[in-house]
């Protein structure tokens, strides 16, 4: 036992080891400082996205425009829901994991245990939800072209609510299959194709005179911007998009390169490129980070099952999961704030 | 430090009342974004982001004190946790905001045309 748990403790061999000068086991200890090394990283990440989203800050998605998914909510609008109930479930989980090493204390094993379980379920369904999240936003909603200068166009009608491709796009004679890597000279394919080509978006715009183009630009009510006759300035809000006027919005799609849809670690229809780098990036590492916990959870659990602990006369493991479980809980607190919220 | 084996339930659920409330009132405020915070600036950034930042540092700080129990541990170990990651993260944000608004403001004020 004396490798797992450290009782010893004696204040006159300084030096003898084994003693226990911040009064937490080594384990405890060396779990505290692996959370300090995470969260500098988590820092790292987080503060890379802040410089990028400083340096794009006319240009950034809007979080309430991109998130706005809710299960069994087909075409309604609900930005925020859905991200607000996975982080009710992980703090919810994190009281559960706090509740077990409580009764881990009190030597309680089938309550332990209990909690435990309702811990993993918990994680489980935070996972899933994250799953989810990341299909929709790989999915997309709407659509959107790219310029031949890398900004992205988006498409609202005369009342400014956002239009999909689908809802607008001609269908051409057009025939175009896809390279694939049985038909290239050399190691050559492509991603697959978009549901709609450029000239079949420009066609459409052509034809439905209540199109207009809305730019990645973030409006500004200033005389500066009220000056500008490109800008359509009644469809145009305050630190929203700004939209053009038809006119302008027919010189734009004239540069049109590509259809976006979706969202890759490429281009993404929300904006900015890095964006999506960032979400998937982040996000991503703390699932990780969530799924690896559930597994050292399911591992933490058995034991407690085996009465591991009761043998060791300790519940400490499962406190030093429960660190683990709560860093992980605290990470998405931040993460929420800085994708979604901010 | 607390090796004498209390229960504390009780201060676990009123801390997940606390969080529950602030995370409840992050919500309604994203959506609603009240114009006298989201228009009004303190450091160039808006009130309602100042908000949002103060309430997710509350919430860190009870789930660090409460949830992980730092509020038994010796201060040495505080120290020893808190105040790397602080710092740190002080400094990183920082260089990185700093030069990510010079960046933006080259970009923005040059003859370079990035985005046609």
């Amino acid at each position: 036992m004396g490798a797992t748990v450290t009782t010893a403790n004696s204040e006159e061999k300084t030096w003898g080891g084994g003693n226990e000068p911040l009064r937490a086991s080594y384990g405890k200890l060396m779990m505290w400082f692996f959370i300090v090394s995470d969260a500098l990283t988590f820092s790292g990440f987080l503060a890379a996205y802040g410089f990028s989203r400083f340096k794009f800050i006319e240009t950034w998605p809007l979080p309430d425009e991109v998130f706005t998914h809710f299960p069994f909510m087909h075409g309604v609008s609900a930005p925020m829901y859905y991200v607000a109930l996975m982080t009710f479930i992980l703090i919810f989980s994190s009281v559960t994991m706090v509740l077990a090493v409580d009764a881990g204390h009190q030597m309680k094993r089938s309550k332990v245990a209990f909690y435990m379980f309702l811990t993993i379920i918990g994680g489980l369904i935070f996972v899933g939800s994250q799953a989810w999240e990341w299909k929709n936003f790989i999915k997309g909603e709407y659509g959107a072209i790219e310029t031949k200068g890398g900004s992205l166009l988006q498409f609202v009608d005369d009342h400014g609510k956002r239009v999909a491709l689908a809802d607008f796009a001609a269908t051409l004679p057009e025939e175009r299959t896809q390279l694939e890597r049985n038909k290239g000279k050399w190691f050559m394919e492509e991603a697959s194709l978009p549901a709609y080509s450029v000239a079949e978006v420009q066609a459409g715009f052509e034809a439905h005179p209540n199109i207009r183009v809305r730019t990645e630009v973030i409006y500004k009510d200033d005389a500066a911007a009220k000056a500008d006759p490109k800008i359509d300035h009644t469809l145009s809000k305050h630190k929203h998009k700004t939209v053009l006027t038809r006119e302008e919005s027919a010189a734009m799609l004239a540069n049109a390169h590509l259809v976006v849809e979706g969202a890759n670690l490429t281009r993404n229809e929300y904006g900015s490129k890095l964006f999506a780098d960032f979400f998937f990036f982040i996000t991503g590492f703390h699932g990780f980070h969530v799924f690896s916990g559930v597994i050292i959870n399911i591992i933490i659990f058995f034991n407690v099952l085996l009465g591991t602990y009761d043998k060791r006369r300790n519940y400490e493991m499962v406190e030093k999961v429960g660190l683990y479980w709560h860093f992980v809980d605290l990470v998405w607190v931040f993460v929420f704030t800085f994708f979604y919220l901010v | 430090m607390s090796h004498e084996h209390v229960s504390n339930t009780k201060r676990i659920w009123v801390v997940f009342g606390i969080l529950s409330v602030i995370t409840t009132f992050e919500v309604a405020m994203g959506i609603i974004k009240p114009d006298a915070l989201h228009m009004n600036n303190f450091l160039s950034m808006n009130l309602l982001n100042w908000l949002f930042i103060i309430l997710t540092l509350v919430k860190a700080y009870y789930i660090v004190w409460a949830f992980m129990h730092m509020e038994g541990e010796k201060a040495g170990l505080r120290w020893a946790v808190v105040a790397p990651v602080i710092f740190l993260v002080l400094y990183l944000l920082f260089i990185l905001l700093v030069e990510g608004d010079y960046v933006f403001e080259v970009f923005k004020s040059s003859i370079i045309k990035w985005n046609f």
